[in-house]
């Protein structure tokens, strides 16, 4: 019925605006590496960006309507920010991306594998996510790699706010009665995945020795765990099991049901008009 | 830079081309904000003029902020006409923060029932901030609290104060 659908309605964010950079500066090695802590920083972000916006509407009362939507907002600008990044160290399309691959080429952790379920759940979850992305980020903040190192620090004064949000939440539904019990028994099912921002990268070796990273992923994991106990012993709430043993890598040999489930909505205005831009 | 052409905005005297470019950004809005300008907003991190060329580097308030596409095109489109080559670009070369908001910007944010973000005292390694207090843009007072961190748009929190028991919206300290 149409012609070919124009590709691009606006400007693309990365041209010109990202920081830039040189890729010709950066060894293959440090390229690749690079773009895979990338990827799996984007994909976390973006996939918990769109468990956020599954709040949207339905949200328990009309402030969280709108801070789960803000906070789907920030994650989803974040991510896009990083795909762009991404898209200039490899070649590529910042869009092809977010949207154009199947189910199991994301590389979120796992703890984003697990469907919204109750609030009680997405409340532990994200505040799990933040205490780890808060780590995560003050790990980058002094990268030899200046515009990872920029983003980094206008990210992380947004993320403060997530983190904080999350942390009053904790406190409100570890108070008592029946959120509190949802609380815990959202923690123990989430407890195995906990430290799962920290799987180890393949290449992280080459990361710190090329002052991309600060600290390998066993040693930002060490310190996610002891703020973790920090707070749940400042609630009384009992840790749910032995410190998490993260042996595996991000990649799946399937992805998870739920997560197959949201890629399928995420992914349905791409499949159904390819060249669709955000 | 000074031996640039001046031109002679609006019909008022002739300036050089540099200070006319930040006399016109004045003009162009925050598209969520309308009572503060883009200069008071501390957006405008630089403007560099060259023979035929205006470049304005935004700093976007919120990486997410759906507003800074609109600013952006709003910024060239009242530069249409400075230069053959006018752009705007967004930059992160160093974060935004509220402390950027101009002395103006934080009476113009008051007078629109706004209370303009605190100054940040930051611990840099923390993982959990200290909430800056609010003041009360309509009485002044800091008997505030906050009841949303995340407002209408992401760079704006709700209050609510007890003194005149008026709730009021206040630009983030980020």
């Amino acid at each position: 019925m149409t012609a070919t659908p124009e590709r691009r309605t606006t400007r693309p964010l990365a041209e010109p605006d990202l920081p830039k950079f040189d890729v010709g500066d950066l060894d293959q090695a440090t390229r690749e590496a690079l773009s895979g802590l990338l990827l799996t920083m984007a994909d976390d972000e973006f996939v918990l960006g769109f468990w956020d916006s599954e709040w949207t509407g339905i949200a328990p009362m009309l402030e969280e309507d709108v801070a789960f939507s803000s906070l789907a907002q920030d994650e989803i600008g974040h991510a896009r920010l990083l795909y762009e990044m991404i898209a200039q160290l490899r070649g590529g399309d910042a869009d092809d991306l977010a949207f154009g691959r199947t189910a199991d080429e994301y590389r979120h952790c796992h703890l984003l594998d697990h469907p919204r379920t109750d609030w009680a759940f997405s409340v532990a979850r994200r505040w799990l996510y933040d205490t780890a992305d808060a780590v995560r980020l003050s790990a980058l903040r002094r990268s030899t790699f200046a515009p990872l190192a920029q983003i980094v620090e206008k990210i992380r004064r947004e993320e403060t706010y997530h983190l904080m949000h999350m942390d009053v939440w904790m406190r409100r539904l570890a108070e008592g009665g029946e959120p509190r019990q949802r609380l815990e028994a959202a923690l123990d099912s989430l407890w195995p995945d906990a430290l799962s921002v920290f799987a180890s990268l393949p290449d992280e070796g080459h990361l710190i020795d090329a002052g991309v990273l600060a600290a390998p992923m066993s040693e930002l994991a060490d310190r996610q765990y002891q703020h973790l106990l920090t707070v749940l012993g400042s609630l009384r709430l009992s840790v749910p099991g032995p410190r998490p043993a993260w042996e595996g890598g991000r990649a799946r040999a399937q992805p998870s049901e739920s997560f197959r489930w949201l890629w399928g909505e995420f992914t349905m205005v791409h499949r159904l008009e390819e060249g669709a831009v955000w | 830079m000074s031996a640039l052409r001046t031109i002679d905005p609006a019909g008022g005297a002739p300036m050089p081309l540099e200070q006319a470019v930040w006399a016109a950004l004045e003009d162009v809005s925050d598209p969520e904000i309308p009572a503060i300008s883009v200069v008071d907003l501390g957006v405008v991190r630089r403007v560099e003029v060259g023979p035929g060329r205006v470049l304005v580097e935004l700093l976007p308030t919120f990486v997410g902020c759906p507003a800074v596409d609109l600013m952006r095109s709003a910024v060239e489109e009242r530069l249409e006409g400075f230069a053959s080559d006018v752009q705007a670009v967004i930059s992160f070369a160093e974060p935004w923060t509220s402390e950027r908001i101009t002395p103006h910007g934080h009476k113009r944010l008051r007078e629109s029932g706004f209370g303009p973000p605190a100054p940040a005292g930051r611990d840099e390694e923390r993982l959990l901030p200290v909430l800056p207090v609010a003041p009360c843009p309509y009485c002044g007072s800091l008997d505030t609290s906050i009841e949303n961190a995340f407002g209408p748009t992401l760079c704006r929190a709700i209050y609510h104060c007890a003194a005149c028991r008026q709730p009021f919206e206040q630009f983030k300290t980020v």
